[in-house]
Formats: C-alpha cells, structure tokens, sequence
C-alpha cells in the first residue's frame, strides 16, 4: 500500500483546503486522474494522483487544510495486487516527475491518519461543487440538506441558490478564485524572488515579420478553431532554446541548481480583475505547434475559470510573459522561484529595419530575459536570447 | 435569422469572454478591446464561438473589421445569408 500525498503547489503555497473529493475507497485510479479539489491562493487546483491501482482508504475530511507533503489516501497499486506483496510503506513516493520542495515546517493542523478500516467522514459522500459548497457555507447551510441535480447526485451552484430562492449572481466571476489571496501569494514569492534570486536583464530586438506572413498564410485556410496565433510560435521557440540552453531550465533550491530535462513551460496568464497565474505547459518542447496551441487555449480558459492541476502550478521549469497586442514594448519579468529564468514577450510593432543597406518597414518585437546571476551570466543569456531570436526566423519548423 | 439573434449571439458570447463587464453598457462604436480589455486569444475565442453558432466563417484578415460591437454586428449581417447559402 503506498500513501498518495498532497503534491507540492508552487513557490510560496505550503497548504491548501480540501473541498472536494472525486474518489471513496473502492475506486479504481490510474495515473494522472484528478482525484481532489483543493482551494488554495491560486483558486481552486485539482490534484492528479500518480498511481495506479485501488483506492484503500482516504485520510483527508473535506473542509481541512491540508500541507504540501500530507498523505491524501491510501492506494494498493496494480503492482501490489497482483503480487500479493505489499509495497514498503509510505516513503515519499507520491512525488511527481520531481521531488516537490520538502514540507515547509507549516502549521501541521493534520489529524493523525484514521486507523485502517476506519470508513471516511460522512461529510466525504456530499458530492458538491467548489461553488456550491462556498455558497452554502456562506449561508451556513447543510449540503446533506440539499438534492443534487449534476452527475452521480452532485450537488451544483444552482441547487444551493434554489435553496436559498437567490437569484443568480450578477457577475460570473470564475469559482474558487479569490483574487486577494491571488494577490497575497504573488507577493510572497515576487518578494522571496527578489530577496534570493539576483536577476540580470537582457534584451534583445527580433523581427518577427516572417513569422507574421507564416501565420497569415497559415491561419487563412484554417477555421478559427485552429488557428495559430504569434504567441505560439514565441512559446515553441523559447521551449526549444531552453532544451539548448539548461542553464536557464530547472530549478534552484536548497542552494544548488537542478538542471530539468524536460522543458515545462510556465505560461503567465492574466486574470480579469488582476490576478495573475503561471502554469505549466508539460514537455512543451517536443509539442508540435498546432497541439501546442490547443494546450495554450486549454490553460488559458481553465486557469482563468480557476481549475488548475496540481501538477500544472508546481512543474513549470521556465517561464514565458508576454503582455499581448495591446501592451508595452518590452516587459521584464521576475523570476518564480525555484525555477531561474523567465523570458518577456513585448508587442509587435512596425519599426524601421535596414535590410541590405535599405530601410523597410518591418514587424518587431522586444524579447527579453531575467535570469539568475547564481547559475548564469549575461554570456550565456545572450546566446540563449539570440536562439530564440534564430528560432523565429524560420517559424515552419518551428 | 433574424438581426436581432446575431446581435444576442454576439452579445453573449463577447459576455462569455468578458463576464465582468455589462455589455448592454459598452459603447457601440468603442473599440471591443479596449472596452472589454480582451487579449488576441480572447478575440479568437470569440470569433470561434461566432462561427460555431452563426456559421460565419471569419478570415482572419477581417478581425479589423469586428472591432467595435456595432462593426461587428454589421459585419455579421452582412456575410451571413451569403455564406449560409454556400453551407
């Protein structure tokens, strides 16, 4: 039996409150299934188990705040099933592709594990969403009270406003997204970043009309559903430089730099009202771009609709800002700790250019690069800045 | 259909995108993305959902024309009996 533990949130995010559970013992799970919900500063998260098998026993009750590191539930693997053997308890083998960052010494608030066979709080069997359960919360109303009219009897946002006879709310403000605990976690980590991470500037003018008249001829026999837009060429191009250059891809904790294989591209993405999260997009490098940009879509309206995965808010192992069409010609980011780069995309703009000792109108755009002076220097920033650049001049293999 | 449904159409959908802001308060002749702060990804997401729902193909080198909500609206009227034809 192996204990699936709360995976680790992201720099600054040592807790979360367990709001929904989307398994009871019995149930199968496999790999990357989203078993929980749990409300943290960057909205609701859903977090994705990394095992295969059976669920044993879930030692969480709705409603705690659970730390990084917590065991969630128990879980007898395939493996164990069909050996007969059970594994060696619980080392922290629930970690994802990388160790999370060890438990921060937080509040430990857990109960103890319930003892074995014990079944799970009745208050676990309440199917409901994050809205509904927020909602009836606030209106100290028992949700055991409540008929549920979404799938296998859960109870959704409109049942509990039926209950209260409350018209629905003016706005649509997205579930679980709670924009000053956004703001208060963006602090914490833009000051730790700015407190450890000594960042150096760079950046560095890309002519981008290549890439344009590659889009137009592209998109024009597309239906809008398929459409690529400049952003994904950037995104593409970064991923592929980060895999040739790892000084700026990885992590720095407990003193030393973790170079990462994979490219896992942290995607900053604005929330209306002002919030603002960076997921990752998973082996972004190896994407073609058309799926690339299915990805980015995805990201963009589930993030913006607070449902991230838990394994999107911890793994992004260099990130990308751009601030979009209407925004500034340059932007310098700060770096998300653990990870040591973050690359800012400006506007395009038309500007001047001198081809061949002529000038001509061409489309550029500012690129640029904060990195960490601990595991880099301005050398290898240039030459990483430059690829990017190289990259955008043949946007078809990109 | 009626004008009437593409302007609702373009109504919702634009709300969709931007559900904080009160569309019915939005100048008609402002320009979409300033008024509703939406982003190349949002206005592709729109234009999208409008193809889906009105079967109006919109060419990318047509986005200027969508720029404000009664451009928009004026457009769509335009194109889409054409259009439905051919479909």
């Amino acid at each position: 039996m192996v204990e699936f533990r709360m995976p680790s949130l992201g720099a600054e995010m040592e807790a979360g409150t367990l709001v929904e559970w989307l398994i009871k013992p019995g149930d199968r799970v496999k790999r990357g299934d989203i078993v929980a919900v749990v409300e943290t500063q960057k909205g609701a998260i859903e977090i994705e188990i990394f095992e295969t098998g059976r669920i044993e026993q879930v030692l969480v009750e709705l409603g705690k705040k659970v730390a990084v590191g917590t065991p969630l539930a128990r879980v007898v693997t395939d493996e164990e099933a069909r050996t007969g053997v059970a594994a060696a308890p619980p080392a922290p083998k629930a970690a994802p592709a990388f160790a999370p960052a060890p438990p921060p010494p937080v509040e430990r608030k857990m109960p103890s594990p319930a003892p074995a066979g014990m079944a799970p709080p009745r208050a676990g069997r309440v199917r409901a969403s994050p809205a509904a359960r927020q909602l009836a919360e606030t209106h100290g109303i028992d949700l055991a009270t409540i008929a549920g009219s979404g799938p296998a009897g859960a109870i959704e946002l409109a049942d509990v406003e039926r209950q209260l006879g409350a018209a629905a709310p003016a706005g649509k403000r997205a579930i679980g997204l709670d924009l000053d605990a956004m703001r208060a976690a963006i602090a914490a980590a833009m000051t730790r970043s700015k407190r450890e991470i000594p960042h150096y500037y760079l950046e560095h003018t890309v002519d981008v009309t290549k890439c344009e008249a590659w889009l137009a001829r592209t998109n024009a026999e597309r239906p809008p559903e398929s459409r690529l837009l400049m952003g994904a060429l950037a995104m593409k191009a970064v991923a592929l430089a980060a895999r040739r250059f790892p000084a700026f891809n990885g992590f720095h904790r407990d003193g030393k730099f973790e170079p990462i294989a994979a490219v896992h591209l942290g995607m900053a993405i604005a929330i209306r009202g002002g919030g603002l999260a960076a997921p990752a997009i998973h082996d972004a490098d190896a994407l073609a771009l058309d799926e690339l940009m299915a990805r980015m879509r995805d990201l963009v309206q589930r993030t913006r609709a607070g449902r991230i995965r838990s394994s999107e808010i911890a793994d992004a192992t260099i990130t990308v800002s751009s601030l979009g069409e209407r925004g500034v010609e340059a932007l310098y980011g700060i770096i998300y700790p653990p990870q040591v780069a973050i690359i800012g995309i400006g506007r395009v703009v038309t500007r001047p250019w001198i081809i061949d000792g002529a000038i001509a109108p061409r489309s550029v755009v500012t690129v640029t690069l904060a990195a960490d002076h601990r595991v880099s220097d301005g050398h290898a920033g240039a030459l990483f800045l430059a690829e990017i650049g190289k990259l955008l001049q043949e946007p078809d293999k990109l | 259909m009626s004008d009437q449904s593409i302007q609702a159409v373009v109504k919702e959908e634009l709300e969709n995108i931007a559900p904080d802001v009160d569309i019915e308060a939005v100048d008609p002749s402002a320009d979409l993305r300033e008024a509703l702060d939406i982003d190349s990804m949002d206005f592709l997401n729109f234009v999208t959902a409008v193809h889906r729902r009105l079967g109006v193909n919109i060419p990318e080198k047509d986005y200027p024309k969508l720029i404000t909500l009664e451009a928009a609206i004026q457009y769509l009227e335009a194109k889409r009996p054409g259009e439905g034809a051919k479909q």
